[in-house]
């Protein structure tokens, strides 16, 4: 790492989520270690072998004006509700629209949209879609949103790579700041893909737990008995600011975000490469990105969404790219899989754990599986260190997909 | 029964309200949509998609352009 490069800080935080609202609700639901994974009472339900979910925990039509959220699809509301938190955390600072991007993203786009404006043109005839349906199902459409409400002029990306995106967005964001192109950037996932066509098609890929009689412990994070991941639905977003905008204006700094790592698999186009090597890759780009030794860091928000094949793959390449040191958790055990939407909720995560200094602890998790080393936190949360401390956020997606973003502390 | 041009006036506004959220009872006939209601081109088309629902009138787009007052909307539907 260059000494004189543009260091990139999180000043502001928003989520809405599975298991609250916003941020704050969001994160002391985290910490008392409650599940936001509900049993569905939609009409589909009983024609996929699924029938619950991570529901969010509040509907964004609740929040937003009607006129608004009619002409948003689901992903964009989410987007819009965590967008204006996290602008609103940062101190809505001023910034000219040249200076200020947004990079938001979702793994699938605008499904619910999709489906549903398929069925008025097959029923009802073309003239009877809203002339919203395509800024409603495309997949930058949350990201165009948040840049229109913001006046963004620097440019409004939208990267996808399935369960990856949210944290990819993080790292584009990150590296529009340092080259120079943006003061100030929007950034994080979203998603709202709870629907019957795709609880269907993930459970043709055999990835999702089956656990209907006990919805709560679905989502279970290297336990023995997990058996797949639970969806879940919301947003997560960050506000990135180059550190001298953000000192220029005396804003609150939560961290520094000072890494990011990317790789391919190249392997199998869901399967986990068996010996981690394109995660090994990824998390070692990340420190070197940072200028961090593995040593540095003391907590990793891991990927592992409670599939038998991921998570113990994930840990024992942790192990080789940072140790067996830091306090490892899953947060998709209380909040279910966001796939695009958890690079970003799991980012504001790893930056409370960093601020606040306490690690959520992953729940479900009865009997630890074979093979792993590191630290997992469960049964309880645990503190981390004072002083100079650094955390791991991974997200992996379908295409092999790897990304980790670090952080470190203010 | 025909519905009266009370009956119509009350159910454009409630249309109006739920796309754009102009409150129901500033839409009154001698509004202009553009000049005096700030409505844009796009939701004029969800205003017709909505109203050929509320009152079963096809409204073509190229009747829909020359719809300009909330008066010339009503006289559509009435006749």
């Amino acid at each position: 790492m260059s000494a004189n490069r543009v260091r990139v800080v999180v000043t502001g935080l928003g989520a809405t989520t599975p298991v609250g609202g916003d941020v704050a609700s969001s994160w002391s639901a985290l910490l008392a270690g409650q599940s936001g994974v509900r049993t569905l009472t939609e009409d589909w339900i009983d024609t996929v072998p699924v029938t619950f979910a991570g529901t969010a925990a509040v509907d964004p039509t609740e929040v937003l004006p009607r006129p608004e959220s009619r002409r948003l699809d689901r992903s964009e509301q989410f987007a819009m509700v965590a967008a204006r938190e996290a602008w609103q955390d940062a101190g809505a600072p001023e910034v000219a629209p040249e200076r200020l991007g947004v990079v938001v993203s979702s793994g699938i786009g605008g499904i619910n949209t999709t489906l549903s404006a398929y069925d008025t043109y097959k029923e009802r005839g073309w003239n009877r879609l809203s002339p919203f349906t395509v800024p409603m199902l495309m997949p930058n459409g949350p990201a165009a949103w948040i840049g229109l409400d913001r006046g963004a002029q620097a440019g409004v990306h939208a990267t996808v790579s399935a369960c990856a995106s949210g944290a990819e967005a993080i790292g584009y964001a990150m590296d529009m700041i340092r080259s120079g192109r943006a003061d100030v950037v929007i950034a994080g996932g979203t998603e709202a893909a709870i629907h019957g066509l795709n609880v269907a098609a993930f459970a043709a890929a055999r990835a999702m737990s089956t656990r209907n009689d006990d919805p709560q412990g679905a989502s279970r994070p290297w336990d023995r008995d997990r058996d797949g991941f639970v969806l879940g639905e919301g947003a997560g977003i960050l506000v990135l600011e180059s550190e001298e905008h953000a000192r220029a204006r005396e804003a609150r700094i939560y961290a520094y975000a000072s890494g990011v790592g990317y790789s391919a698999d190249s392997h199998h186009i869901t399967q986990p490469e068996p010996e981690g090597r394109g995660i090994i890759m990824a998390m070692t780009q990340a420190l070197t990105d940072a200028g961090l030794t593995g040593q540095d860091v003391k907590h990793v928000n891991a990927h592992a969404t409670s599939t038998p094949a991921g998570d113990v793959i994930e840990v024992q390449a942790m192990a080789k790219a940072i140790g067996n040191h830091p306090l490892v958790t899953s947060t998709k055990s209380m909040t279910g899989h966001l796939l695009g939407g958890a690079g970003g909720i799991e980012s504001v995560f790893t930056v409370k754990a960093l601020q606040e200094r306490v690690v959520p602890a992953t729940i479900n998790l009865d009997n630890v599986d074979d093979g792993i080393e590191v630290d997992l936190v469960h049964g309880a949360n645990r503190a981390l260190p004072a002083g100079d401390i650094a955390a791991v956020n991974n997200s992996f997606g379908f295409g092999g997909h790897n990304v980790t973003v670090v952080f470190k502390g203010a | 029964m025909a519905a009266t041009e009370q009956d119509i006036l009350e159910g454009l506004g409630k249309i109006i309200n739920e796309i754009t959220g102009i409150p129901a009872a500033e839409v009154t006939p001698e509004k202009s949509f553009v000049d005096d209601l700030d409505i844009d081109s796009l939701s004029m088309v969800e205003i017709a998609v909505a109203a050929q629902d509320e009152f079963g009138v096809e409204i073509p787009d190229d009747q829909l352009k020359n719809l300009k007052t909330v008066k010339d909307v009503l006289t559509f539907i009435q006749n």
